[in-house]
């Protein structure tokens, strides 16, 4: 069990909620779904894209749209769950367009850590390869056989000879998450680096819509 | 297969042997390559020939079938890593028999980026095509960059980002060409998985190269254009 989980306090809320959809990377799936439980953020539903396009994000901003195309009419808003991730832009462009927002940064890894520590930790060293608990949890389908070092383990250090360090972003303090991250480190030859993060902006950014509302008699947002 | 593991690469003809190295750089078979270079080097093929009708012509093939979406990057990468090995044996002797050159190129991937796999397939397909390549590897600042341009002279500037936080640095770096007056004299191709046509265009690139052989027809139609304007001159 983790020995920290996001800390349900009131604040002054609303009666009356947008019916909101988080179309989310599904790396965030378990992350989502603990902050809405916590929270009682009723009025919040999440669908997930896949996670695997971690590694071809050329299809997420076309995802994202198709998800936002499939549920209009259902939904007062759309907030979308990713950062750039890659898409270059075009994310986006197909956020503007459809008349969606998306959480802040480059990616996960600096929504989750602050764009300052993010900013600081790779100022530190450039060379450093981020997890998080998701990807400590699938590193073997997403790293190992997603990048082809199962069936071509000689091809590890064409990938990862330019990193010195993998520095694990951790949402939860799971000794187990640690234990595994760090096995990560040695099979891909790096040095191992822990930086517990909880949660981040994620929470902040899903009860954006509530605290925008007028009228509100309660709601609960992690601490 | 049993077959392909007893198959004596000298037994083929040229034609077999060249079809069979197609092959094996598609499966990225290091060792065989090397061995068929080294068999139509001894029958005296010349090494600009080896070059162009076995490897680049292999890893053409190996390109289309990546932009299809058969191939995915560890195959590519292996089938690379065999035409390196035929390069490797290649490159004395280009030197030596004076293979014709068609320009030369500086690229590095840019400040704060470590990431050099399309750039060294970038490199390895334009020296395949005839190109001096000048690599500065990664986490380039633009001064590295423009001591390059002025001690080389390229015709080509390259640069390269994987992420959508180091991209904008290559705008850094035409701009400051900008103030220069240096920038018309280079062309400026970008490449990196983040980036696309509207965005080169943005930071005032020459052209967005997708991939390893799109950056090759690139430069190679850039330089006709160079030829046939100093031609007109």
């Amino acid at each position: 069990m983790p020995a920290v989980q996001p800390t349900p306090s009131v604040i002054p809320g609303a009666t009356t909620q947008q019916r909101t959809l988080l179309v989310a990377c599904g790396a965030l799936a378990r992350e989502v779904v603990e902050l809405i439980r916590v929270n009682g953020w009723d009025h919040l539903t999440v669908s997930c894209l896949p996670a695997a396009w971690h590694n071809t994000p050329e299809k997420i901003p076309e995802g994202v749209r198709q998800r936002i195309r499939d549920s209009r009419g259902r939904f007062d808003r759309f907030l979308v769950l990713y950062g750039d991730c890659g898409t270059g832009g075009l994310l986006d462009q197909v956020l503007a367009e459809e008349g969606a927002e998306r959480i802040a940064g480059p990616h996960c890894y600096a929504f989750y850590a602050g764009d300052a520590v993010f900013d600081a930790l790779a100022e530190a060293e450039i060379g450093s390869f981020y997890l998080t608990d998701y990807l400590v949890r699938h590193f073997d389908r997403l790293i190992i056989q997603g990048l082809g070092l199962d069936r071509h383990p000689e091809l590890r250090d064409l990938y990862f000879g330019n990193y010195k360090k993998l520095v694990y972003l951790a949402q939860t303090e799971d000794p187990d998450l640690k234990t595994r991250a760090a096995a990560a480190a040695g099979q891909l030859g790096l040095a191992f680096d822990y930086h517990f993060t909880g949660y981040g902006g994620l929470g902040d950014f899903m009860d954006r819509p509530a605290r925008q509302e007028p009228a509100r008699e309660a709601v609960l947002c992690p601490s | 297969m049993a077959e392909d593991d007893d198959l004596d690469l000298n037994s083929l003809d040229d034609d077999e042997l060249v079809k069979q190295m197609h092959d094996d750089l598609y499966d990225g078979l290091k060792e065989e390559i090397e061995e068929s270079v080294h068999i139509l080097l001894n029958r005296g093929w010349a090494p600009y020939r080896v070059l162009t009708e076995a490897l680049v012509e292999g890893m053409r093939i190996v390109g289309i079938d990546f932009r299809d979406g058969i191939l995915f990057v560890p195959e590519v990468l292996l089938a690379a890593n065999a035409m390196k090995g035929g390069m490797f044996i290649l490159r004395p002797l280009l030197v030596e028999t004076g293979a014709p050159k068609l320009g030369t190129m500086v690229i590095g991937t840019v400040k704060g980026d470590i990431h050099d796999i399309g750039k060294n397939l970038v490199s390895m397909m334009m020296e395949g095509a005839g190109f001096e390549v000048i690599d500065l590897g990664i986490n380039n600042p633009v001064e590295k960059y423009l001591d390059a341009l002025e001690e080389h002279k390229p015709d080509i500037l390259g640069m390269s980002a994987l992420l959508t936080t180091t991209m904008p640095y290559m705008k850094v770096v035409i701009d400051t060409m900008k103030e220069k007056g240096i920038r018309d004299d280079y062309v400026v191709l970008v490449g990196g998985a983040p980036l696309n046509e509207a965005f080169a265009e943005a930071v005032g690139a020459d052209a967005y190269c997708r991939d390893a052989a799109v950056a090759v027809e690139t430069a190679k139609e850039f330089m006709k254009r160079r030829h046939n304007r100093q031609g007109a001159a």
